[in-house]
């Protein structure tokens, strides 16, 4: 088990070095830093002093090293807008964006495994083709179109809810549930076919026949069962929910880590935006080990398995 | 007379295929008497198990029509409550693979004392109690041990003691075993067997011994029933049945059967395969196999009918007034040397 999850931690560090790497590259060859934040009408000499003082000057090769040698020492950098330190402007963004994030993988989970078990136990009547109908719409449509949507009908036409901002707890319901739809959808899909996957199985069967009825049949046996395949897309989700932020904050206007990335991203702002991308990968890096953990819990084959491997 | 303990009458069973139901069971007519093993045997795909688990309420996506009458009562037009009551108390029911018969992520302690809560209201110590009492009784060793174990750390022969256990939990009226030995080597099932045999004789609880191998048939059953493409074909004492064979499948079955004492072999020695439920014949299902096969048989499938001097044993075959006199010269006959005839 350890030595396990050791490999995998090794693997999403390689990942997220990765990604930083190739946001350097891409950040660095798409615009200077100096123009866009100095503006396009600064002194010549202003916009030297402006490269020389963040070492943009240097060969990329050597801007690349000494970066990662800053990260090496626990330094993520500063932001070229104001001089604060990367990571001060990012957690300063945290807050935010968990309240979005946190109540949408609630209402996911709530709402996606309700769902997916409902439409499973009725299987092939015209409540599961119901859900499974909804839920295709659910995962086709992109984030943003669905956050457009809402706020047209909910914002614009019948203005129950503002259309953006920050303000009240009222303007976080239009963004949660614009995220929280398109997980469920995916969620649904993957705990009904978990399920009857399960329901089909001999001791669904045996614990029938033992004399439980079908709600204890479902709750003790299939349910605890069918959780084991689900956990693993709730790791998954936890990335797609960071990304939808990054969409969804922009659409309503909300203050969080998506809007930051999408500001710093524009203006070349390096150090922020690699620490928002640092700090995703370890976000998914965490949320895989803990579903690595309860799968362990969850499942004694996979305990026994793992334990015998690692030694 | 005293009435049997379990009756299944004209039970059917129609299975929904999408654009059309399909009849697997036509009209089944059994019962099993108080105490006694029952022997059900046919080639896989017969309808052996749906049998069962269609008089129980188990099988789930199928038209279920008959009656199925335990005890007097009709277990198919039971609520589901009156129904859960008999499941695992008064009839329980073991199967063909033990490993995954039994929840994988439950320890082997909490499915048996699952049982024991359902049917005796045994909780905790008590339950616990018991349920090793029960795995001692179904000869395990270190029960204490083994009820902290997982299904996946026992063996094969193992699990289905557990099962065992699990079905004694109820203290049955009637255990019906599908196939209990099937997915186990020759020592394992000669022990599974015995412990079957046993249990029974201690007990008093009828056994409906469900098995495609008429060797393990020979072994345990009173009585024996024959089925065939979703029919009974042949029914009679287990003594009668194996001393002459009525129906030309059940002769087939027989010849395929080395010697009953020695080691038992798959039934292969009948040419062909059973039909599939929705490829059936107008006529009787075995007709296309059997090497008696005359006009007669391709008009109606055959119904159960009484052999003229034997009372206690039914066969359906259309032909079975001219294949019965001087049947006892011909009882194993192979059928090889009838098609050479013909
Ligand atoms: N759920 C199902 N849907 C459709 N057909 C089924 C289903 N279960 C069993 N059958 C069919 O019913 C017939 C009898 O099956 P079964 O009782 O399992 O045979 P066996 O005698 O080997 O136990 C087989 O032809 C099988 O294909
Ligand atoms: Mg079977």
């Amino acid at each position: 088990m350890l030595l396990y999850t050791l490999s995998r931690l090794a693997r999403a560090l390689v990942t997220v070095v990765l990604i930083v790497t190739l946001a350097f590259i891409i950040l660095r060859m798409t615009g200077d830093p100096s123009i866009i934040i100095l503006g396009p009408d600064a002194p010549e000499q202003a916009y030297e002093a402006f490269r020389r003082n963040w070492g943009l000057d240097q060969p990329l090769i050597v801007q690349y090293f000494k970066y990662f040698g800053a990260i090496a020492e626990g330094d993520l950098g500063r932001s070229m807008r104001d001089g604060r330190p990367a990571l001060d402007v990012v957690m300063d963004r945290v807050p935010m964006t968990l309240a979005l994030t946190l109540p949408a993988l609630v209402f996911n989970l709530i709402l996606g495994l309700g769902a997916g078990v409902f439409a499973a136990l009725n299987r092939n009547t015209w409540i599961d083709r119901a859900i499974m109908t909804v839920s295709v719409v659910g995962f086709t449509v992109p984030s943003f179109v669905m956050g457009l949507v809402l706020a047209m009908v909910f914002a614009v036409q019948l203005k129950w809810l503002p259309s953006g901002g920050s303000g009240s707890w009222a303007h976080a319901i239009l963004p949660v549930i614009s995220m929280g739809m398109i997980g469920a959808a995916v969620i649904a899909r993957f705990t009904r076919s978990a399920m009857l996957e399960v329901l089909g199985q001999p001791y669904i069967r045996t614990a029938s026949a033992k004399g439980l009825s079908w709600g204890a049949v479902v709750l003790r046996h299939a349910l605890p069962n069918a959780a084991i395949p689900v956990l693993t897309i709730i790791g998954f989700m936890v990335g797609s929910l960071v990304a939808g932020a990054v969409v969804i904050e922009s659409i309503f206007s909300w203050p969080g880590l998506g809007r930051l990335l999408v500001g710093a991203v524009a203006n070349r702002d390096l150090a922020v935006v690699q620490t928002i991308l640092i700090l995703i990968g370890f976000t998914m890096v965490f949320a895989n080990l803990m579903v690595d953990l309860a799968y362990g819990w969850v499942d004694p084959r996979l305990r026994i398995r793992t334990l015998s491997t690692a030694k | 007379m005293t009435t049997p303990l379990m009756q299944l009458r004209g039970l059917t069973v129609d299975f929904d295929t999408g654009p059309r139901f399909v009849r697997a069971l036509h009209g089944i007519d059994m019962e099993i008497r108080r105490g006694e093993t029952l022997g059900v045997v046919g080639e896989s795909g017969c309808g052996k198990s749906i049998t069962w688990l269609a008089a129980l309420g188990l099988l789930g996506g199928a038209r279920v029509s008959g009656q199925v009458l335990f005890d007097g009562d009709d277990l198919l037009g039971m609520g589901p409550r009156a129904l859960s009551k008999v499941r695992g108390g008064r009839v329980a029911l073991i199967f063909q693979d033990p490993a995954s018969a039994l929840n994988p992520v439950q320890r082997v302690g909490r499915q048996i004392g699952e049982a024991l809560a359902l049917h005796r209201g045994l909780r905790g110590d008590a339950a616990r109690t018991e349920a090793r009492r029960l795995l001692d009784r179904v000869g395990m060793s270190n029960a204490a041990q083994r009820l902290n174990e997982y299904p996946h750390e026992l063996s094969g022969g193992m699990n289905q003691r557990v099962m065992i256990a699990m079905a004694l939990a109820g203290e049955p009226d009637l255990l019906i075993a599908d196939e209990p030995t099937t997915a186990l080597d020759a020592t394992i099932q000669a022990q599974i067997l015995d412990l079957l045999g046993n249990l029974q004789r201690e007990t008093g609880m009828a056994l409906a011994l469900i098995s495609h191998d008429l060797g393990v048939i020979a072994d345990m059953a009173d009585r024996v029933a024959v089925m065939y493409a979703g029919r009974v074909i042949e029914e009679a004492p287990a003594a009668d049945l194996f001393a002459t064979p009525g129906h030309p499948y059940t002769r087939g079955l027989l010849a395929a059967l080395p010697d009953l004492d020695g080691p038992r072999a798959r039934l292969a020695a009948i040419p062909g395969s059973v039909p599939a439920p929705n490829g059936l014949p107008p006529g009787c299902a075995f007709a296309r196999r059997c090497a008696h096969v005359d006009g007669v048989c391709e008009t109606a499938p055959p119904t159960l009918r009484v052999l003229p001097d034997a009372p206690a044993r039914h066969v359906a075959c259309a032909r079975m007034d001219a294949l019965w006199c001087g049947q006892n010269s011909v009882a194993a006959a192979p059928q090889t040397r009838e098609r050479a005839n013909a």
